[in-house]
């Protein structure tokens, strides 16, 4: 392929102008005439039927509008449609404190405010369950009716190669226990929503959600207005990492508010309800047994996990899975088992954050290799190195493996680091930890089956040598945009900031499913390159004709298409436009993409884990730990990270450094916990997400492995860098005291218990983590046995049929 | 509650407007005069978003009342770039160095607290031409970013102070 003109070049994004003079338009920036204010009511309760909602009061009250309740919108809805269990806002009962409950609209915020007051709501109350160990005993009520046991929302059971076998050759054993401790995505942006439902019948949402397309289809469901009569606008967001990637209560609400009253209706969160709108990361307890020998190679894993869901399913089924589906892709597991809980507790809904159930089950294995490197007295850098997945290889779960750059990433950390010369030797409270990891570039399946593209781009030419690229993509800051701009600019031959970008928008856009599983680029690139291509074709061989040269000697580029070989012959771009609609007609192409099939095996549990292509990372952190007061102050992160090809190289190190920032907020200190169903920190001053002051310098190193199927050669760079981070931290602080941290966060406070100096009657402690499940709670462990039992029991008989 | 005229010296234009004297300054910069680059991330003084200066202080203007700021001038994301915007025969408007070096650096991701980070940048920059790591850390401690990591936001800030100062 010929040198590339606008890839891989360090441009602007060409959103940037917008976001740096205050004119890109948020949702909450939109106002219209006529514009009515919503809010929404939330429960006050954990758990409890709901005895009494009147809304008479409230909807008697000057400047109120409209008032809609959960009843006007009976249908279930859900992300995943295979396990919808909530309806917009809640019917009969509350399952977690701030699930909404009312929608009001009024003429302005105050009096929505107001007005909340007077909806007259009772509640009788059941008995919260908040706890993993709680969830699991059949003798509390159910929180959804339909857990058939306990109460259990899913539980996966998957088994690869022989275990036992495993387990028999191995030299050394492992078995080791972890609890990684739910937070969440806070934005800056707080959820936003605008509705519009027009006299002619149609309904307008512009919201700052990440999956305009999925969206669309429960509008639909929710407020039975034929799908081709409602359009969503996905605005750009001031930040989602996952976390307005579920259709949620203000969007249904502002829409049929709006169909009510047929008056634009906003509604947008404050920073309260945005930490009980959550999704966010599930906490998660899980168990690894590992077994090695003696030069460390795995012969068999064994991974448990045990995730807390909160009220709603969410994406709960494929979190369950990804806790057990990317275990195998960065190192050779030869036989693997993996059994997945996830419970139902009276908590705000668990959902995906970046890394998506992978970060968790990452954080406990990388930890775990550490441990076991410690235990052989290997190099715990060069040890990974050894046990390497390879490139262009199957996983024992069936998972195909294309480009893999692990290695490299762990080269160019062991050369920019010297952790191998340094891990060891510093002095105590002084500390170096690696880590690896990988992530998806997209799902290989689509939330709901069916056999369409999953990103499709159309692109136009016009007359006056302008490009417009339209694809369904939601810009969420990580420049989806620009990459769309680019790789249509790449190959068209001209400048990205010359394209205009029309996405997230189900009325003029092809369907993109959304941004989430770090899809877009590699799917959406594919899709705009292949609409492109089309385009370039016609433009060469209308320059081709005019030069009377062949056409492989011509090359689009810097808005010229020009002959290879003499730079003096060429047709100009917008030359070649007007030549190629006088002999094509109107110039316009669609391209899409779809996954490839047999990228992942055939078993039922399967759709989750095969992507068309994996990205590789791997960090290493430098921390000081204060030994008096138990202060960790991690000084540097670096993490290498294998992205494909760099289409954008500033964008991939924002995307690498913002993973590492987000991966030490959540070990260092971030925590979404409740107290009786209370969230404990519900504000950014209480949650708290680091500042400038306590970001630690972040070190990104971009290594490319071209993948031969990434538009260009790219993969993923959003998600995976966070993975890496996190254990590499743990592993530090290892390092420094001799303490193992097996659970999040690592607090100040937990230092000083470990180092036994939190009071006068402390030991010290090698290891901070659970011991088990349970914690001593009898009942919880007996649940469990029976579970594991009927597990076992379930296996056998299938593996006897 | 009754609206109250008030008079505001925004990005260099007296503005009258009618507004309830106990919305803040950020609701009537959005609300009340269409200003809406500034932006908010918890109306509770916890996050930056809002940051404008107030006579070349960078405030919270979640936090402020209007009535605070009489005559005092304000200066919004929408100010940063050469005033004078459009007028005949100005060529067009001159991007502030901040403005650039954000874009070059990368320093916007999903661009949400770009306009309080440039505007506490801009504070920095008007009292301190060369100022340090610690210094931009210190400047911009009191505004959260969520994407970034706040290394390419340094990366720019030192730029821009590079290129202010001819450098
Ligand atoms: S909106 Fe003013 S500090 Fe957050
Ligand atoms: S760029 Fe998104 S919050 Fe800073």
């Amino acid at each position: 392929m010929a040198e590339l003109s606008v890839l891989g070049k360090r441009l602007p994004k060409v959103n940037s102008w917008a976001h740096l003079t205050g004119s890109a338009k948020y949702a909450d920036d939109l106002f219209l005439p006529r514009m009515l204010y919503g809010r929404l009511l939330r429960s006050t309760q954990a758990h409890a039927r709901i005895t009494k909602l009147d809304v008479s009061r409230a909807l008697a009250h000057p400047g109120v509008v409209a008032i809609v309740t959960g009843p006007d919108m009976p249908e279930t809805i859900g992300i995943m449609p295979s396990v919808q269990d909530e309806t917009a806002l809640a019917i009969d009962r509350v399952r977690y404190v701030g699930e909404p409950v009312a929608a009001i609209a009024a003429i302005d915020e105050d009096t929505a405010f107001e007005a909340m007051s007077l909806i007259d709501v009772e509640y009788d109350p059941l008995p919260p369950i908040l706890t993993i160990e709680d969830a699991l005993r059949e003798d509390l009520p159910k929180i959804h009716e339909k857990s058939r046991r306990a109460n259990i929302f899913k539980e996966v059971h998957l088994s690869f190669g022989d275990l036992d076998a495993g387990f028999a050759s191995a030299d050394h054993m492992r078995d080791d226990w972890f609890f990684f401790e739910g937070n969440t995505h806070a934005p800056i942006e707080s959820h936003s929503a605008v509705a519009s439902f027009e006299g002619d019948g149609k309904l307008t949402i512009w919201t700052c959600t990440q999956v305009p397309h999925y969206l669309h289809r429960e509008l639909e469901k929710a407020l039975g207005l034929p799908r081709a009569k409602i359009r969503v606008v996905a605005t750009p967001s001031g930040g989602g990492f996952g976390g307005k990637s579920d259709p949620f209560a203000h969007e249904f609400a502002a829409c049929l508010l709006s169909m009510r009253t047929k008056r634009p209706v906003k509604i947008t969160l404050d920073r309260e309800e945005v930490f009980y709108a959550h999704r966010g990361r599930h906490p998660v307890k899980m168990r690894i047994k590992t077994g090695v020998k003696q030069d460390g190679e795995i012969t068999a894993v064994h991974f448990q996990s045990w995730l807390d869901g909160g009220a709603y399913s969410s994406y709960g089924i494929a979190t369950t899975y990804y806790t057990g589906a990317l275990m195998t892709v960065t190192y050779r597991i030869p036989a693997y088992k993996f059994d997945g809980v996830r419970v139902y507790t009276n908590k705000p809904p668990c959902g995906p954050k970046r890394g998506h159930g992978t970060t968790q089950p990452r954080y406990a294995l990388e930890c775990q290799l550490d441990k076991i490197a410690v235990d052989l007295g290997f190099d715990a850098l060069e040890y990974r190195k050894r046990i390497l997945q390879p490139a262009n290889s199957r996983t024992v779960n069936e998972l195909r493996i294309t480009s893999m750059g692990l290695g490299q990433c762990l080269d160019e950390l062991g050369a920019k680091t010297k952790y191998s010369e340094r891990h060891g030797q510093l002095p105590r409270g002084k500390g170096v930890g690696i880590a690896g990891s990988a992530y998806i570039s997209g799902a290989g399946l689509p939330i709901y089956w069916n056999e369409m593209p999953h990103s499709g781009a159309t692109v136009k030419l016009d007359r006056g040598g302008g490009v417009t690229v339209y694809c369904g993509t939601a810009e969420i800051g990580q420049g989806s945009d620009n990459m769309l701009a680019s790789v249509a600019a790449e190959c068209l031959g001209v400048r990205p900031e010359d394209v205009h970008v029309v996405s997230g928008d189900t009325s003029l856009a092809p369907v993109d499913l959304g941004s989430y599983s770090s899809r877009v680029t590699f799917m959406a690139g594919n899709a705009v390159k292949d609409a492109a291509w089309k385009l370039r074709e016609w433009l060469l061989d209308a320059a081709s004709e005019r030069l009377a040269i062949p056409r492989e000697c011509l090359v689009p580029a810097d808005r010229r298409i020009t002959d290879l070989r003499d730079p003096e012959q060429f047709v100009t771009f917008d030359d070649a436009v007007v030549l190629a609609e006088a002999k094509h007609g109107t110039l316009s192409a669609a391209g899409s993409y779809r996954p490839p099939q047999g990228i992942g095996g055939g078993y039922k549990g399967a759709g989750v884990g095969p992507s068309p292509a994996y990205s590789f990372q791997a960090s290493v952190a430098e921390v000081s730990v204060d030994l008096e007061t138990g202060v960790v102050t991690v000084d540097r992160i670096t993490t290498a990270h294998d992205c494909g090809r760099a289409l954008s190289p500033a964008n991939v190190e924002g995307q690498i450094e913002g993973s590492a920032y987000m991966g030490y907020g959540e070990i260092m200190g971030e925590e979404q916990v409740f107290r009786g169903g209370l969230h404990k920190k519900p504000s950014l001053l209480d949650y708290k997400i680091p500042t400038s002051l306590d970001t630690p310098e972040l070190e990104a190193i971009i290594v490319e492995t071209i993948d031969k199927e990434g538009p260009f050669g790219a993969k993923e760079a959003g998600e995976g860098p966070l993975n890496s981070v996190i254990p590499a931290i743990a592993n530090a602080v290892y390092d420094a005291i001799g303490v193992r941290f097996d659970e999040t966060p690592i607090t100040a406070d937990k230092v000083l218990a470990a180092l036994g100096k939190r009071d006068n009657r402390g030991m010290p402690k090698d290891r901070i983590g659970p011991e088990g499940m349970g914690d001593g709670q009898e009942a919880a462990n007996a649940a469990l046995r029976r579970l594991s039992f009927t597990t076992e029991a379930r296996e056998k008989k299938k593996a006897n049929a | 509650m009754t609206k109250q005229l008030l008079t505001l010296n925004v990005n260099g234009e007296s503005r009258t407007v009618a507004a309830e004297p106990h919305h803040t300054l950020l609701e009537v910069l959005r609300e009340e005069l269409q200003l809406t680059g500034t932006k908010h991330g918890c109306e509770l003084g916890e996050c930056g978003a809002c940051t404008v200066l107030v006579d070349g202080v960078a405030v919270l203007s979640c936090l402020t009342l209007p009535m605070q700021v009489g005559d005092a001038i304000v200066t919004t994301v929408e100010g940063l770039a050469d005033a004078g915007a459009g007028a005949p025969g100005r060529e067009a408007r001159k991007l502030h160095p901040l403005q650039t070096a954000f874009a070059e650096e990368g320093a916007a991701q999903c661009g949400y607290c770009t306009p309080g980070m440039l505007m506490s940048a801009k504070a920095l920059l008007d009292g301190n031409p060369s100022p340090t790591r610690d210094d931009m850390a210190q400047a911009i401690s009191g505004n959260l970013c969520r994407c970034t990591g706040y290394t390419a936001i340094y990366e720019a800030i030192d730029s821009a102070a590079r290129m202010a100062r001819g450098g």
